[in-house]
């Protein structure tokens, strides 16, 4: 069983991190929101309808959805992987094109990117587009599923600031996937630390920076603030040693 | 040498026609199997490993086997068929080739298509589930274009096979680029196999060429390459088709079905018989390089109207006798039979016997003073025998050995050219030959006779199916050949066919056979 007992509740304009090692359960939770796994037992909510009475492929065009990796699609340009769900959708041929030059604006990537196939960008362009993607179709809810995990820190810390604006400035709905506390620290205005299946701490980071009383969660917390302690400790002792 | 190109180029727009016709029904009968069961056993482990078995088993059956397995196939089928609902399936032609093809066919698409669906990054998948497509959504605007290059490298593989092996299909009977090959090989008339060789080789490589500007295009993405390439495809098939539909025009006249198994002969008489029927206002399709065992099945089972065979291979292979009987009673015996057993009318012995024979140089012959096998058998332990591959091992050969004590000084056997040249240069004194064969004739040979009648006689008759047998076009059109044609005249036509020198086809040699023969008698 990857998820046992676990009850969230998601208020409208929430910034939620779910974090834990792998096979903790956190992705399968964010999964069971948009029905890419449908839970055994128990039951999913949107403005209280219950998720399961849905069309499966309905309730995912009206939720934004940030793979591991991206997933774009290879054989699809950055336009067509842009516009995907507003083509399911139906919409005309020129709000879609329109929709995709807005979208590379927002995500700040050039017009005649696309044009280009996923292959021929960065990693960092790539999650760009996926993000993009994500967007496109105006949802209110995005699940991200590890969205920066495989960039190099600064490519990670420029985007998932950039995506923290447009969570703010869209009024989205945001539920993040990672297993980098100090990432969900960041831009998350709440966490929640899984363990086995479990919910382990359900708190805000300010928090999650007091003393823990869990060993595990104190564990987890303790990486980052002796990280970030050094690091002070090396800057203040740089300044005091520094020649004049 | 250029006489033997135009002959080939004649028949080029219909063999063609042909042959373009029983590989692209296969290959798209293969594509409408294959792909929608790729579908499922890329879904379903254990469809796939049934499948996949069953495809790979047919693959390992030779392709000339798996055409000959569907005659008798469709044999019992039309058997039950014509019990259950009064019509008959054809067993011969369009329908086993194009059902053996297809199943050939189907392994490498279906392969490469399982492979190509399974192969998809499951990320991918999980993306098109994510962004809100259905399955249906999910297989054809992303499996499919994933897969398709590695599908597409299937179906070049069953294209360039199929219509490779389609030149297997004149074998059962289906006209196609193999009537070449076959009909070359069978007259030595080494232009007509190259030629089918290369125009089949170039097919396949057109169509291979344009199935992978397809391939290209969809890899790349580009409409306009793969729209060119399925264009080119649909009209180069459209263009190759035309002779057909002008073929299967609305004519009123009988449309007869001529058989002819595979040595030149056959060739020669089917093509005199062909002539004669046009010349009285009859359609005519011809079926060559018959099995000599499907022929008169074929015959019996009315997919062939009229062939010529002979007595001795009727009386053993049909009627299952081991005696010998004098020529005449074997022909009034066996006329008897075949009707009474099979329908099967026999219209007449033509004149001649193609018989195994022994065979001398004339001079050697006559200084030695031998005309017959009882003159040789005396002669005998000083002289070698030169035989064919299989004559020492043939029943004419023990009965003739047995009636005339032969017991020669050595005996050898060679490929029939080699004999013929070994009986030239006086390796072997004695060989068995065909009694038709033009090289008798040619080589200043003398047949020796058989007094005690101890081998089999082989006349060549006209046999006619059940459904024609009071078919008044036919048997007048056909008729006036009977007795008419001589040993003699046979030779030289066999020749004309088998010669190195001034090769004629078929057709002309039937065309100087038939001079001065009677005209159709009005029905």
């Amino acid at each position: 069983m990857a998820v046992d007992a676990v009850s969230l509740a998601v208020p409208a304009g929430a910034f939620i991190a779910l974090v834990g090692t792998s096979g903790s359960g956190k992705t399968t939770v964010m999964k069971t929101i948009n029905r890419l796994i449908d839970p055994d037992r128990g039951v999913v909510r949107i403005g209280g309808v219950a998720v399961g009475a849905l069309d499966a492929p309905t309730l995912r065009r009206q939720i934004g959805y940030v793979f591991q990796g991206g997933g774009l699609f290879p054989h699809m340009s950055v336009g067509q992987n842009i516009g995907v769900t507003p083509r399911l959708l139906g919409w005309p041929p020129d709000k879609i094109a329109s929709r995709v030059g807005e979208l590379l604006e927002l995500v700040e990537l050039p017009q005649d990117v696309a044009g280009r196939f996923p292959a021929q960008l960065s990693g960092g362009q790539q999650q760009r587009v996926a993000v993009a993607r994500a967007l496109a179709a105006r949802p209110n809810i995005v699940l991200m599923d590890e969205p920066f995990g495989a960039l190099d820190p600064v490519t990670r810390d420029i985007l998932g600031t950039a995506y923290k604006g447009m969570h703010s400035a869209l009024g989205l709905t945001t539920v993040m996937v990672t297993h980098d506390i100090q990432e969900a620290i960041l831009l998350a205005d709440r966490i929640v630390i899984m363990r086995a299946g479990r919910v382990l701490a359900d708190v805000t980071p300010q928090e999650l920076l007091q003393p823990q009383v869990d060993p595990d969660v104190a564990a987890l917390i303790a990486v980052p603030l002796r990280h970030a302690r050094h690091i002070q400790d090396m800057i203040a002792a740089g300044v005091r040693t520094a020649p004049s | 040498m250029n006489g033997q190109l135009t002959a080939a180029l004649r028949e080029l727009p219909g063999f063609m026609a042909n042959h373009v016709l029983i590989s692209a029904t296969a290959l798209a009968l293969g594509l409408l199997i294959s792909l929608p069961l790729a579908v499922i056993a890329a879904r379903n482990g254990r469809v796939r490993v049934v499948v996949l078995g069953i495809a790979g088993l047919i693959q390992t059956i030779p392709s000339l086997a798996l055409l000959a397995l569907f005659y008798p196939l469709l044999l019992a089928l039309s058997a039950l068929t014509q019990a259950t609902f009064g019509t008959t399936v054809p067993a011969l032609g369009f329908l086993p080739s194009v059902l053996a093809l297809t199943l050939y066919a189907i392994l490498p698409i279906l392969r490469n298509a399982v492979t190509g669906l399974m192969g998809v990054d499951p990320k991918v998948i999980e993306a098109a589930d994510g962004v809100g497509m259905t399955p249906r959504q999910r297989l054809l605007q992303v499996e499919v274009p994933l897969a398709a290059p590695v599908v597409m490298a299937g179906v070049r593989t069953a294209t360039v096979w199929t219509i490779g092996a389609a030149t297997l299909a004149t074998s059962v009977g289906q006209t196609s680029l193999g009537n070449y090959i076959f009909s070359g090989l069978q007259t030595e008339n080494w232009v007509f196999v190259v030629f089918g060789c290369g125009a089949a080789t170039l097919l396949a490589v057109v169509a291979d060429q344009l199935l992978g500007l397809i391939e290209a295009g969809i890899v790349r993405g580009r409409t306009r390459t793969w729209m060119f390439g399925l264009a080119g495809l649909v009209v180069g098939t459209g263009l190759a088709l035309i002779p057909l539909l002008s073929a299967g025009g609305t004519s009123k006249s009988p449309t007869y079905v001529i058989g002819a198994k595979n040595f030149s002969e056959q060739f020669i008489l089917a093509e005199l018989m062909g002539a004669r029927l046009e010349a009285a206002g009859s359609r005519v399709v011809r079926k060559d390089s018959l099995g000599s065992a499907v022929a008169f099945r074929a015959l019996a089972a009315g997919d062939l109207d009229v062939y010529v065979d002979y007595s001795g291979t009727l009386w053993t292979n049909v009627l299952g006798r081991t005696d010998v009987l004098p020529r005449a009673e074997l022909l009034s015996e066996l006329k008897r039979a075949l009707m009474q057993r099979h329908g099967v009318t026999m219209l007449g012995s033509l004149g001649f016997e193609n018989a195994y024979v022994l065979a001398m140089n004339a001079p050697a012959a006559n200084a030695s003073g031998i005309a017959s096998m009882a003159d040789l058998a005396l002669k005998a332990p000083q002289l070698t025998l030169g035989a064919d591959l299989e004559f020492l091992s043939r029943p004419e050969w023990s009965a003739l050995k047995s009636a005339y004590g032969l017991n020669f000084k050595g005996e050898r056997s060679f490929n029939p050219t080699f004999m013929y040249r070994a009986l030239q240069t006086k390796d072997v004194d004695v060989i068995s030959a065909f009694s038709s064969d033009g090289r008798i004739a040619a080589n200043n040979l003398v047949v020796l006779s058989d007094p005690k009648g101890a081998a089999p006689s082989y006349d060549a008759i006209v046999l006619l199916s059940p459904r024609r047998a009071n078919d008044a076009n036919l048997v007048s059109a056909l008729t006036p050949l009977v007795g008419a044609i001589t040993v003699e005249a046979m030779r030289e036509a066999n020749l004309r066919v088998d010669r190195d020198q001034a090769k004629a086809t078929p057709k002309e040699a039937a065309a100087a056979l038939g001079t001065g023969l009677p005209p159709t008698r009005a029905p």
